[in-house]
């Protein structure tokens, strides 16, 4: 079971206290979208075997959202960063760097 | 018409290795918004300096819980709760901030003994030992939120939701039955 | 004959006796008795029947590891199957049963099965049992019932009465194991300040040390481990456990941790058992080591047992497992055994040793101790019925065709090596490595499971890491490396230095003899709970099968409550052999948790009884109950389904609510509704966006229904939203919705739209939310006064706040049955004097609460919708005529785009409509209409089917919706639905609105 720290209030706990959201950072399809592009953004997820990047809510405790890098294969987590973000930020991504030297970076 | 209000279970309390009481009607009000924006209104209404990340401030019978980066409790007696959450509201016109009257909305238990710890964690992935007086923890107990505030030496006040307070009076008190005393951090 | 020697037994007390029962005879053990050791004091050597074969079957070992004795505990309400008797400590009272024979213990008929073994070799069942079909249920299934399986389970009405609970906790360091490593690990971690925790399975700190003669610092192993443990209890940072088993590493440091608090003193007010759930900085696992059998045939016979057993039972509890022991070994540790029944008096007649020389220091010692050692030798099979009766000895690289030497005696010793206890290591993905001198796998340290920081957080030490010499040593390294690893900077001094004589190597003989024809071959167990023998795994490889693990469940070797923790090695070391690989390259079946069997009332902890679940209760709750409710779950809650009077069933009871509101008066907690606030200076634009309909033209004052939908354009929730002021809005949810579409909203918000300013609050809990509902609902309101409620001051579909009777109320002119129609939400606390007083007041208005069946019928009967009914997570909008709640005007909204798609414009879409029985019937729930055809699939076709169905007090008829291909094009057209019969059943299609089309009684 995952320990995870929540970026929004402090806390560092166990996955019970979490609820998961899927994939981060995607980014939305509205009405003016392809067929394609609208596909995408409801269905294609990456799945990857090693780096994600993914959704989290401090559900039972201070509400917020938050998202996780973390390794699909080893659990390790890279970091925790606040929601309101495209993309993730420089640190998240130094310190996935500096764990995984062949990592291609986010895309 | 608080004469007419009644709390989730009036009256109800469990003497165990801890003491497990309802503690009756509690005023609460949640305040949204930016925590410099909501300063000073706080200030003025419960006498309170905004509390630091997952801190309790109290002043006199007010007192103001940390909730999350941008929400605030502010708890009080039940009867003061309508008119302190009118004086909030006028004071904050014009700020984005919300602020709205809970009471009602919540189920307050006070365990006190100097094993209040050890009954909550059969209850809650939480480390007691680490927690600290003037600290509050939102959390889980079993399956459902709840917030527990270290108010006194050996003091807890935990609040959840008022219709599983009958769930959570069950839970807190098979978790302090005697005999069952896990002796982990007291 | 008691087999209880007149002196020594270090964890007994000769001064207490312990009454208990076994298979309903009286015995007598001592305090600090484990049931095996009062079992064979008792000379009790039979103690149950083999799996399969039914075979005679005794203790083998005196620990975890035990596969064979196994008893039902206890009686009644507390009976429990399958329970150790090596882990089982006596107490006064206990009562054993045997398990697995007919008719009795001693004489089993079903033992015919272990004459002719061919019978039930690997893979039996799978090659027998095929044909011909129809013997599976009469023949086939009955047979194997009776004759398989172990203990029996609990009878079906039995309640077990005792209280379980879980424990979060917290630590730096957990030592899982507290003989001398996993004590001088604790010891060496808590000296640099850590929070650490020890845990030991049994009753007793310190392990084996005592019994294998080890000295620390020139000392007994005992004055050692009571002088750690005393310094350990003294210090505040260090928590200690007996009695609690590490049973699983998991991810990120959390283990469970397996308390048995008061089996071994039952009926105080301790809980039975207490599953912790500890997350530990790092683990240090002193878990510890087994010893292995040896295949010989008969090694199964009662009197069989390992070496390291019988010295346990010999040192620790003062019992002689036999009067005269063959000893027989491929390494020198089972000389230790031989030297301690010498010493305690027992007759050793050989040492038979399998390998060509031994010469080693104990080795020495046995020979001086006047003990014959015969070398290069095996047993060629064990003589006896129920028990041993002698031994034949043959060379070990010989075929076993004759024996060599001849032995009388009553039991013997065994040891093939030892395994270190590895499975804690291995839970998280640890990785193990082949130990080349010992022949074992050990904890490969290079290869840890990885932690929530991507570095290794457990370590193993002691026989666990594969130390079969000195430990402490290693153990304080462990102990100390951990503690730092979590940011303790203090130091621990040098720990004391631990003996242990030299032994020569082990050899690595799996098989004796080592040419064994097969007739010895099939009596060779590899797996005594299963009954697995080395013929078994043999057939199994010739067959192809050449994957440990498919092995595994092909042969079921290492299956079942021990999980193979004495076979393992054995197996796969014979599967090797077979395939004709090293034993690396077979490799490990999967260790995986728990170590031991634990009961399920831990892990259900406090999730019985009331505390099973969450029952969330309405403020009228208590109101409900005193009065008849008949409750039905939604979600969570709790609601009455209606309200029985004396003499009613429940059709009636809601067929006289349903009258009622429409005539009189009726009263409804909806105080479940979801009630959440939205508010900010962008609230208006987020509404737009979360409802299909425009909210941001709504004025302060007013109501509107709307509809919410997820990203695919489905149906998700609805509700009558309240406009409270131009930066406010009261969003009601569905009962089972509020806690969804709030995390909704919090998630467009914080993570889509975070620069909107909109802040949400759930008040779903704030009110207690009654509807009044009835043509004389006005009159009732105006009678508690306070508030103008006319139909001039308060139209429909308007909002009003204010006294009303004395209560702080807020009121929703809006209706979900058609009739006149309020919903009054007061503070939560104050809900039950409000509905009190609705209740007085309303008294000879004809005031009758209904509950929600009468409510579904009032508003089936006015076609209204409801998320969950005509709702399923594939329908959309449009399917239920909704059209006109879906704006045209907005750009955007979720699940606009969604709806664009082609799948959700095709003509042909199943859509709502009314339908009505020719007959008059009420259609079974969830019915299908079918065309008569068939689909692509050879299936029935179906064109429609039924989502809400009831019997109309109204009309005096059945009533139903459904979504039907094309439905509203087809009015008039009668389908063909299937009934819960297969009969069919017509019913015409309709318009749904069946009651007051015009509107007329809800806008009075």
């Amino acid at each position: 079971m995952l320990l995870l720290t929540c970026p929004c209030c402090g806390v560092t706990a166990e996955e019970t206290e979490f609820a998961p959201g899927g994939e981060a950072h995607l980014k939305r399809s509205g009405p003016g979208s392809s067929d394609a592009e609208f596909d995408s953004y409801m269905f294609n997820r990456k799945n990857p075997r090693g780096v994600h990047f993914e959704r989290w809510r401090h559900a039972h405790g201070c509400g917020k959202w938050f998202l996780a890098a973390r390794c699909t294969m080893t659990l390790e987590v890279f970091g925790t960063y606040p929601a309101q973000t495209v993309e993730p930020p420089a640190e998240i991504v130094a310190a996935i760097k500096a764990k995984r030297p062949d990592w291609e970076g986010f895309a | 018409m608080s004469e007419l209000a009644r709390s989730a279970l009036p009256g109800a309390s469990y003497e165990g290795f801890v003491t497990v009481t309802e503690a009756g009607l509690r005023g609460m009000i949640t305040l949204r918004g930016d925590l410099a924006v909501l300063a000073d209104a706080v200030k003025t209404a419960t006498g309170c300096a905004i509390p630091a990340q997952r801190r309790v401030e109290q002043a006199g019978d007010k007192a103001v819980a940390w909730m999350s980066p941008d929400e605030l409790l502010i708890l009080c007696d039940y009867a003061d709760a309508p008119g302190l959450t009118a004086s909030l509201t006028k004071d904050l016109d014009g700020q984005f901030a919300t602020v709205a009257n809970v009471s009602d909305a919540r189920a307050v238990f006070t365990l006190r003994g100097a094993q209040a710890g050890d009954a909550l964690a059969k209850l809650c992935p939480v480390d007691f030992g680490a927690l600290r007086e003037g600290e509050i923890r939102r959390t889980r107990a079993a399956q459902v939120a709840a917030a527990i505030w270290v108010s006194g030496p050996q003091e807890m006040t935990l609040v959840c939701f008022r219709s599983v307070g009958q769930y959570m009076f069950d839970l807190l008190s098979r978790a302090a039955a005697p005999g069952s005393e896990p002796k982990f951090y007291a | 004959m008691s087999h209880r020697l007149a002196s020594g037994g270090r964890l007994i007390d000769r001064a207490r006796d312990v009454k208990f029962t076994f298979n309903g005879k009286p015995m007598k053990g001592h305090a600090g008795d484990t049931l095996a050791a009062s079992l064979l004091a008792n000379g009790q050597t039979l103690l149950g029947r083999s799996f399969k074969y039914h075979r005679p079957r005794g203790i083998v070992a005196s620990g975890a590891e035990e596969p064979n004795a196994l008893v039902g505990l206890g009686k009644g309400n507390r009976y429990e199957p399958n329970q150790r008797v090596t882990t089982t400590e006596v107490f006064e009272g206990l009562s054993a049963e045997t398990q697995n024979h007919w008719p009795s213990l001693d004489f089993d008929l079903l033992a015919v099965n272990s004459l002719v073994p061919q019978f039930l070799t690997a893979g039996f069942y799978y090659k027998t049992f095929l044909r011909p079909r129809a013997f599976w249920k009469h023949v086939y299934e009955p047979f194997i019932r009776k004759s398989a399986g172990l203990g029996k389970a609990p009878a079906h009405d039995a309640r077990d009465p005792d209280r379980y609970e879980q424990l979060y906790a917290f630590c730096d360091v957990l030592v899982i194991g507290g003989g001398i490593a996993g004590l001088q690990a604790a010891l060496s971690a808590a000296e640099t300040g850590a929070r650490v925790a020890v845990w030991e399975q049994t009753a007793h700190w310190g392990g084996r040390a005592p019994v294998d003669g080890v000295t620390v610092d020139g000392q007994d192993a005992d004055a050692w481990i009571a002088a750690t443990v005393a310094k350990l209890d003294g210090m505040d940072n260090v928590h200690m456990r007996l009695r609690c088993m590490g049973a699983g590493v998991h991810d990120h440091g959390y283990v469970l941790g397996y308390e048995r608090v008061s089996d071994h003193a039952p009926n105080t007010d301790a809980p039975r058992h207490r599953l912790w759930r500890m997350r530990a900085g790092q683990i240090v696992t002193a878990t510890g080591a087994i010893e292995r059998p040896l295949s010989f045939a008969g090694n199964d016979l009662p009197g069989v047992m390992l070496a390291s057993a019988m010295r346990d039972y010999v040192v620790n509890y003062a019992v002689a497992p036999g009067q005269s022991v063959v000893v027989v070994t491929n390494n020198d540790d089972a000389y230790r055994t031989a030297i301690t029944l010498r010493h305690a008096g027992i007759g050793v007649p050989a040492i038979v040793d399998a390998r060509a020389e031994a010469d080693g220091p104990l080795v020495a010692k046995a020979r001086a101790a006047g003990i014959t050692v015969l070398t290069g030798k095996g047993i060629r099979k064990v003589k006896g019925g129920k028990k041993v009766t002698g031994v034949e000895v043959c060379r070990i690289d010989s075929k076993g065709t004759a024996f060599t030497e001849k032995f009388d005696c009553d039991a013997v010793a065994m040891s093939g090596g030892w395994s270190p206890v590895v499975h804690l290591w291995s839970h998280c993905g640890g990785k193990l490595v082949w130990d080349e001198a010992h022949h074992f796998f050990r904890p490969d340290a290079s290869r840890p499971p990885l932690g929530v920081d991507g570095a290794g957080f457990v370590r193993a030490c002691g026989a666990a890491n594969g130390d079969m010499g000195a430990v402490l040593s290693g153990a304080h390294e462990a102990g100390l490396t951990a503690a730092k690893a979590t940011g303790a900077t203090g130091s621990a001094p040098a720990p004391a230095t631990d003996s242990a004589p030299d032994m020569a190597p082990m050899d690595a003989v799996w098989m004796m003899p080592r040419n064994a024809e097969y007739d010895l071959r099939m009596k060779m167990w590899l797996d005594y709970q299963n009954d697995v023998k080395v013929s078994d795994v043999q057939l199994a490889a010739r067959e192809g099968y050449q994957s440990v693990e498919h092995t595994k469940r092909y042969t079921t070797l290492g299956m079942a409550t021990d999980q193979g923790k004495l076979s393992n090695i054995n197996g796969l070391a014979i599967l090797s052999d077979a395939l004709g690989q090293p034993i690396p390259a077979t490799g490990t079946t999967t260790f995986r948790p728990p170590y031991t069997p634990i009961s399920i009332g831990a892990i259900a902890g406090e999730a019985t009884g009331s505390t099973f679940q969450p029952l969330r209760r309405s403020p009228l709750h208590d109101w409900h109950d005193e009065n008849g409710a008949d409750w039905e779950p939604v979600g969570q809650w709790r609601r009455p389904y209606t309200y029985l009077r004396a003499g009613e069933d429940r059709h009636k009871a809601v067929n006289r609510e349903v009258a009622n509101a429409r005539s009189n008066i009726g009263t409804l907690d909806a105080s479940t509704l979801g009630k959440i606030l939205v508010q900010g200076p962008d609230a208006a634009r987020f509404m737009d966006m979360l409802y299909t309909n425009m909210m941001s033209s709504l004025k302060p004052g007013k109501c509107r229904y709307g509809l919410m939908c997820d990203e695919n354009g489905f149906l998700m929730d609805d509700g009558v939203v309240a406009r409270l002021s131009d930066d406010a809005f009261l969003v009601h949810t569905t009962s089972g919705g509020a806690d969804h579409v709030h995390g909704w909203m919090e998630d467009w918000l914080q993570c889509e739209w975070w620069d909107w300013k909109v802040h949400t609050v759930n008040l779903t809990e704030q009110y207690a939310q009654i509807a009044v509902v009835g043509p004389k609902s006005r009159q009732l309101l105006e009678r508690l006064g306070g508030m103008d409620v006319s139909a001039e001051a308060l139209k429909f579909m308007e909002w009003t706040e204010g006294r009303l009777g004395g209560f702080d109320a807020r009121v929703f002119r809006i209706s979900f049955s058609g009739e006149l129609s309020f919903e009054i939400a007061v503070p939560a606390g104050q809900g039950r004097a409000f509905w009190d007083k609705l209740l007085s007041e309303g008294a000879d208005l004809g005031v009758m609460p209904y509950g929600t069946e009468a409510l579904h019928i009032l508003r089936a009967e006015k076609g209204f919708i409801m998320i969950g009914d005509e709702t399923d997570g594939t329908v959309i909008p449009q399917d239920l005529n909704l059209n006109w709640a879906i704006s045209k005007k907005k750009d955007d909204f979720l699940g606009k785009r969604g709806m664009m798609r082609e799948e959700m414009v095709r003509p042909d879409r199943w859509k709502l409509v009314g339908l009505e029985t020719l007959d008059g019937s009420v259609l079974p729930h969830g019915a299908l209409a079918v065309t008569g055809g068939t689909n692509a699939n050879k299936q029935a076709e179906t064109e429609g089917r039924v989502t809400s169905t009831y019997h109309s007090a109204t009309m005096g008829r059945g009533i139903a919706m459904g979504l039907v291909l094309r439905g509203p094009d087809r009015m008039g057209d009668v389908l063909d639905f299937v009934g819960t019969d297969g009969g069919r059943i017509k019913a015409r299609i309709v318009d749904p609105v069946l009651y007051d089309k015009e509107g007329a009684k809800q806008n009075v």
